[in-house]
């Protein structure tokens, strides 16, 4: 593949630890940001994904979460607000052989970046897109942004705000994202495996991590994760498994077939068994469940789903783009400088 | 039309003619134009070409803004331009004629398809009566009245074809009569034909049934005294091919991408009237060129300054709003040092104002249209063909500089189009292209900013291990990159940022003058104006006139001698199709120098008669 790669040093796999991709720069997070958890499990990862720490690229936005590349000790760009994604895909369409993630938050890649955002998942542009999702504006201290409640009340919505947020992995999955995935800050090992998964998935892959702000928006997710409530306020989907939850796991998700919807059952009852539970399946080539899975989340009576929603294997962009020319190449045979020049109709004057 | 061809009719021979094809914007008026060009590139003839179309694709059928011109200058002589006034009008239409016929020379040829001048074709042109059994034009013009309409259908009576299809082919009616009158080689165009309608054969063969007659009507009917022809120009002994400016600026690309064996990425929005360099390289990938059409123009910008990251050769392309809506992605671009080249095809603004129309007037936006201080190389091209050598050299400075670059176009550049003799590949302007390999600091660190003695900072690439690093829009620190909120920081990078830009003076050459070096006139051109003011310049110097020309192409840095050449005459004229910006730039850049300026602001290149007048008023 003809890309830009020349002048880089040898490619050899050394064994790296996490520490080999800090940068040495101290996070500058508030104490006991949900950002830290994000940044230890991708740090952790990082050995672990088989590509060379050179080769891989850390490109952010504008916004808290987005001071991440500097934390890294890779390539990384800090670019501009919600652009995050035009600068990774030039970059992966142009260099293919990199591995590339874009960083993001709620405000950046939905809002203003949001454009961007659908583009990149309908591509199936091979980036790993996480986004921390506060459901807040920390950076500019404390807006609604286009997650927040409905009624929020803050600083730019001291009556409680008129807007419906969006559904993250919905949009995602609406706009063609070939992996869609959610975590939570407080369940480091769960991220850690989404973040693999991710990073394993070749094509536009979607992390959603619901964190914490502790000084805009505290507390944004206890009411699923507080130690309480969380057996029967999360549904952990796992290929291949029935959608159980609930402290016994006795509470399941049943797709009623007679009104086509999603409902919530428990085994035992109304002569409902295992059997009628849906069995996750994030394979399959139709996104519909994952998108009613996706839309449960903030219904009443039904827990948030976190796990994968999403995982197919299709053509991404830049392969797709490498292909077509090396087929053009392959067609119109070897040029030169010469022939371009010369292409097209001539005349000669003597 | 069935008398035998009259061979003694007389050839009378010209230096130079103008020619301006109207018609509706669906009667294939830009291809009769470019048709005919082609055919005078062949014979040899310098040429300059300006297609003059509406905004709107198919505007209603018979209206004024639904016009849609071409206009080809063809010379035995070296032209500059495509010519203030056409010698010849083809108009298909009562709109056409309308809005064209008072451009056209008193004296000159007016050919009119009067097959369309009936009752509602003018009516929306605001007729009451037919114009053409008006005396005074007949008087003023020679009026050729042909039904072109009529005489198509009868050459494709029985051809099985719907009358809509019949329709449409009579611009190859009025080609073919074109090519009789010029003495144009009929039998290369037929097959230029046969081969554009390949796939539909029964079209190929009504539109060479129609050429010829054309031809035949020109050659047999006795509307004609004579034919003409203009002899070949002495032109540089070499290959040639017409480019258009847009097709010239992505050649020159390509040409980059072939020269260095390096990526050229270009990240592009589709724009009038810049779409075209988007078609082109797309159609280039086979030379080492990547494509990508962004979902809008921050996008375009965006991806190729994520490709320049990635150590690609970056561009993109984009037209006036376009440039705008880059402006906060050229600030990175710059405090970032990357390099990437921002072509800018001028239109008529602000917003969407008008498309088609040329204009010169993003001239201080290119300058200085950011927010906080970010100066960037300019260079502007000259004429279609120079889009090519401006392609190059833009490039060629981003990535010595590692700099963002705008090089500036104009509609009238982008599409009209001129003889492009192919250089030998030794002469290009050479891109020379290197990537950090090494670390440069005194621990054996990386250290992104470290400067060599031209400011110029190492461009690592990801993949080189060892020189992982991080880029962005925060100040960064002067040597490590990090970033730094210190206030003696910022002034440090700010300053040597400016001073970097500042020392791309040493590729820029001198300004040169044709004419004398001192005496009462000096105009001075930028950009798309050059053709029009420097043959205003020519025409004032064989009556004797002290008039010299210089023409700048960077306009930032400005050439070193820019200010001793602007004192060195009584009056410096500045043309531009903008209400004055450069003159506005070089009063603040130069105390005391108080240009004349001379402006029009119509969509369209400046009249050579119209400068000169002006001009010869200040002598």
């Amino acid at each position: 593949m003809e890309t830009t790669t020349n002048g880089q040093a040898k490619t050899s796999l050394p064994t790296l630890t996490k520490k080999d991709f800090e940068s040495g720069v101290d996070p500058r997070w508030c104490p006991g940001c949900g950002d830290f958890s994000i940044i230890n499990q991708v740090q952790k990862l990082m050995p672990n994904v088989g590509v060379p720490r050179e080769k891989i690229v850390f490109i952010s936005g504008i916004g808290c979460s987005s001071r991440f590349p500097y934390y890294m000790n890779n390539y990384g760009m800090h670019t501009l607000h919600g652009r995050a994604p035009s600068f990774a895909s030039g970059l992966k369409v142009s260099r293919p052989d990199l591995m590339v993630w874009v960083i993001t938050g709620d405000g950046d890649a939905l809002a203003i970046g949001g454009n961007h955002f659908i583009h990149a998942m309908r591509r199936n542009m091979d980036l790993k897109l996480v986004m921390f999702n506060n459901r807040i504006y920390g950076l500019t201290k404390g807006q609604v942004s286009p997650t927040s409640e409905l009624g929020k009340k803050t600083k730019s919505t001291p009556y409680g705000s008129p807007d419906y947020p969006f559904n993250p992995p919905a949009l995602a999955l609406g706009a063609g994202a070939t992996f869609v995935a959610r975590a939570v800050d407080v369940e480091g090992a769960h991220m850690g495996q989404m973040l693999k998964s991710a990073a394993e998935h070749k094509g536009s892959a979607y992390v959603e991590v619901y964190q914490n702000c502790p000084v805009f928006n505290d507390g944004a997710y206890t009411y699923m994760t507080d130690k309480a409530v969380r057996a029967d306020s999360i549904l952990r989907m796992e290929q291949g498994k029935p959608l159980l939850f609930g402290k016994d796991n006795k509470k399941g998700i049943r797709l009623n077939p007679q009104t086509v919807h999603l409902e919530v059952v428990t085994l035992g009852e109304n002569g409902i068994t295992e059997k009628d539970i849906l069995v996750h399946d994030a394979t399959h080539a139709d996104p519909t469940i994952a998108f009613m899975l996706a839309n449960i989340t903030g219904k009443p009576g039904f827990p948030t789903p976190i796990g994968v929603f999403r995982s197919v294997r299709m053509p991404t962009c830049d392969e797709l783009t490498w292909e077509q020319i090396e087929d053009v190449k392959a067609k119109k045979g070897p040029g030169s400088l010469e022939k371009l020049l010369a292409s097209g109709e001539t005349w000669t004057v003597k | 039309m069935s008398t035998p061809a009259t061979p003694t009719r007389k050839i009378q021979k010209v230096d130079s003619v103008t020619i301006r094809f109207v018609g509706d914007s669906g009667d294939g008026m830009q291809l009769t134009g470019t048709e005919f060009t082609k055919a005078s590139a062949l014979a040899g003839n310098d040429l300059a070409t300006f297609p003059d179309y509406p905004a709107e694709i198919r505007a209603p059928a018979g209206s004024l803004f639904g016009v849609s011109g071409y206009q080809l200058n063809f010379s035995s002589k070296d032209i500059h331009t495509p010519g203030d006034q056409p010698d010849v009008l083809v108009a298909m239409n009562p709109a056409a004629f309308k809005t064209n016929v008072a451009d056209l020379k008193v004296g000159g040829m007016l050919i009119v398809n009067t097959g369309a001048f009936t009752g509602p074709n003018l009516e929306k042109a605001g007729y009451k009566s037919n114009p053409l059994e008006d005396e005074a034009l007949r008087q003023n013009y020679r009026l050729f009245a042909v039904d072109i309409s009529q005489l198509t259908e009868t050459a494709l009576e029985g051809s099985g074809l719907s009358s809509k299809e019949i329709a449409r082919c009579k611009n190859y009616f009025a080609l073919g009569l074109m090519f009789w009158l010029y003495n144009r080689d009929a039998e290369h165009e037929i097959g230029n034909i046969n081969k554009k309608f390949a796939k539909k054969p029964e079209i190929a063969a009504a539109n060479v049934t129609v050429f010829k007659a054309g031809y035949a009507y020109g050659e047999t009917s006795e509307v004609f005294l004579s034919s003409y022809e203009v002899p070949a120009a002495k032109l540089a002994p070499g290959v040639y091919r017409n480019v258009t400016g847009n097709f010239a600026t992505a050649l020159g690309f390509a040409a980059v991408a072939r020269q260095t064996g390096r990526q050229v990425f270009l990240g592009s929005y589709p724009i009038t009237p810049a779409t075209e360099i988007l078609h082109e390289l797309s159609a280039l990938k086979d030379h080492g060129v990547v494509t990508y059409q962004a979902e809008d123009e921050i996008a375009g910008i965006g991806s190729a300054i994520g490709a320049a990251f990635g150590g690609a050769l970056a561009c993109t392309s984009t037209s006036g709003p376009g440039l705008a809506l880059k402006a906060e992605m050229i600030g990175l671009a710059c405090i970032t040092e990357l390099p990437l080249v921002i072509v800018n095809v001028q239109r008529g603004g602000p917003s969407t104002g008008m498309p088609t129309k040329t204009e010169q007037a993003d001239l201080l936006f290119a300058l200085f249209g950011r927010h906080g201080e970010c100066p960037v190389p300019v260079i502007a091209a000259q004429s279609p063909a120079d889009c090519f050598y401006a392609a190059m050299e833009a490039m060629k400075v981003a990535v010595k500089w590692m700099t963002p670059v705008i090089l500036l176009t104009d509609g009238y550049l982008a599409n009209g189009s001129e003889p492009f003799r192919i250089p030998d590949p030794a002469s290009l302007p050479q891109v020379k292209v290197s990537y950090q390999t090494q670390a440069n600091g005194e621990k054996g660190e990386f250290l992104p900013y470290k400067r060599d003695a031209k400011l110029v900072r190492p461009w690592a690439v990801p993949g080189a291990a060892g020189l992982e690093h991080r880029v962005g829009g925060l100040e960064k620190d002067s040597l490590t990159g990090m970033v730094s909120y210190d206030g003696s920081n910022h002034e440090k990078m700010v300053r040597t940022r400016a001073q970097k830009v500042a020392n791309v003076v040493e590729d820029v050459p001198d300004l040169t003058v044709s004419g004398p070096a001192k005496g009462k006139v000096l105009l001075l051109s930028w950009g798309g104006t050059y053709g029009s003011v420097r043959t205003t310049a020519e025409l004032l110097q064989a009556e004797g006139k002290s008039v010299a020309h210089a023409h700048l192409r960077w306009l930032n840095p400005l050439p070193k001698n820019l200010g001793a050449v602007l004192r060195s005459y009584e009056r410096v004229v500045v043309p531009e199709v903008n209400s004055g910006q450069l003159a506005f730039y070089l009063r603040a850049s130069f105390p005391g120098v108080d240009p004349v300026q001379f402006n029009r602001i119509n969509g369209k290149p400046i009249k050579t008669f119209e400068l000169a007048a002006a001009v010869r008023e200040l002598l």
